[in-house]
């Protein structure tokens, strides 16, 4: 036991006010859940607000949601849902030392959330296009879509179903971009560390006896992946079925 | 307690799970459901996908007592302000 113990201490990355690797790494997960409840609450405010919006103009969100790309959106959710199961993939490496792999999985993490982020730059451009970037957001560019008449299947144009108005529509876009461009803010954040862990890695710093990085990192990922789940659903799928009727 | 190591097997059930889920919620939103029901089964699989990914890729399943609370205790506040704040709403125009 006391062998153990002294074999612990002169862990390089035991932390001295830490008895031991064990409590450190269950500290260092409950710290990372206690932020991440307080990212449950952050981004469910801008939840709530969807979700009042949506109640109180359904017309207009069906609409504005029918102009976004529904393709992209189910090609972002596989790549994202992939990229956190390399992640997961790169804890069990960590946990199980194996080097080699940890390291392909973490740059294939960072390459699927660069793709995300890439995917995610299409769709702005084209809202950037059909000018349906809300307020003044962007310099020269005031919302200010062109409605399509009675007829025209121009998929450039805003399609405006029972009682939308221009208005309303803009009010999802706003909720549309704090919502992805926050979720794509963490994303980036992610990615970083990403490249952080991967330069760790790299040195050989992470193994069966201590990888917490890893597992915390994992939690942060994961939680922008479910942020994601709700996301797609919510802001690409609420009207289309409304399109056959 | 000590660490649980969840395996590759547990992993790509896991993710096969959240590709079927993917593919539903899109063909489930491409229907045309009676009354609210469209709302309820696309928050439904969501709910479902969420569950998974916290249960086994983020380990909660296998976790101690004191992550549990952590969770349960953001859903509990996540329910107020939602509750509440819908409550103010809702009653805004009673007077």
């Amino acid at each position: 036991m006391a062998a153990a113990v002294e074999h612990e201490v002169s862990h390089p990355a035991l932390q001295h006010h830490f008895e031991n690797l064990e409590q450190q790494r269950e500290a260092g997960t409950l710290g990372m859940w206690v932020f991440l409840v307080t990212e449950i609450m952050f981004f469910g405010g801008m939840f709530f607000a969807y979700t009042l919006y949506r109640s109180k103009f359904p017309d207009a969100f069906a609409s504005a949601s029918n102009h976004l790309s529904l393709p992209l959106g189910a090609v972002n959710t596989v790549v994202l849902i992939l990229s956190s199961l390399t992640m997961a993939l790169a804890v069990y490496c960590a946990q199980v030392g194996k080097r080699r792999n940890l390291i392909l999985f973490l740059v294939m993490t960072i390459v699927l959330g660069s793709a995300f982020l890439g995917i995610k730059a299409v769709e702005y451009r084209d809202k950037y296009v059909d000018s349906l970037i809300p307020g003044r957001l962007v310099p020269g560019r005031p919302f200010n879509p062109v409605v399509a008449a009675h007829g025209d299947t121009d998929p450039h144009k805003l399609h405006l179903m029972g009682s939308a108005t221009v208005k309303h529509v803009e009010m999802f876009y706003w909720i549309y971009f704090a919502m992805t461009g926050m979720h794509a803010i963490h994303m980036i954040i992610g990615v970083g560390l990403l490249l952080v862990l991967l330069y760790f890695s790299w040195r050989g710093r992470y193994g069966p006896e201590y990888h917490n990085p890893v597992e915390i990192l994992g939690l942060y990922w994961h939680f922008v992946d479910i942020i994601w789940i709700f996301l797609f659903p919510l802001l690409y799928l609420l009207g289309r079925h409304m399109l056959h009727t | 307690m000590s660490e649980h190591i969840v395996s590759l097997k547990v992993y790509f059930t896991i993710f096969l799970s959240l590709m079927v889920g993917t593919a539903l919620t899109v063909w489930a939103g491409l229907q045309d459901f009676p009354g609210p029901l469209n709302v309820i089964v696309a928050l439904t699989i969501a709910v479902i996908k969420a569950t998974l990914v916290v249960l086994y890729f983020m380990h909660v399943r296998y976790s101690s007592r004191l992550i549990w609370v952590v969770f349960a205790a953001a859903l509990f506040w996540l329910g107020i302000l939602f509750a509440l704040t819908f409550g103010d709403y809702w009653t805004r125009t009673w007077l």
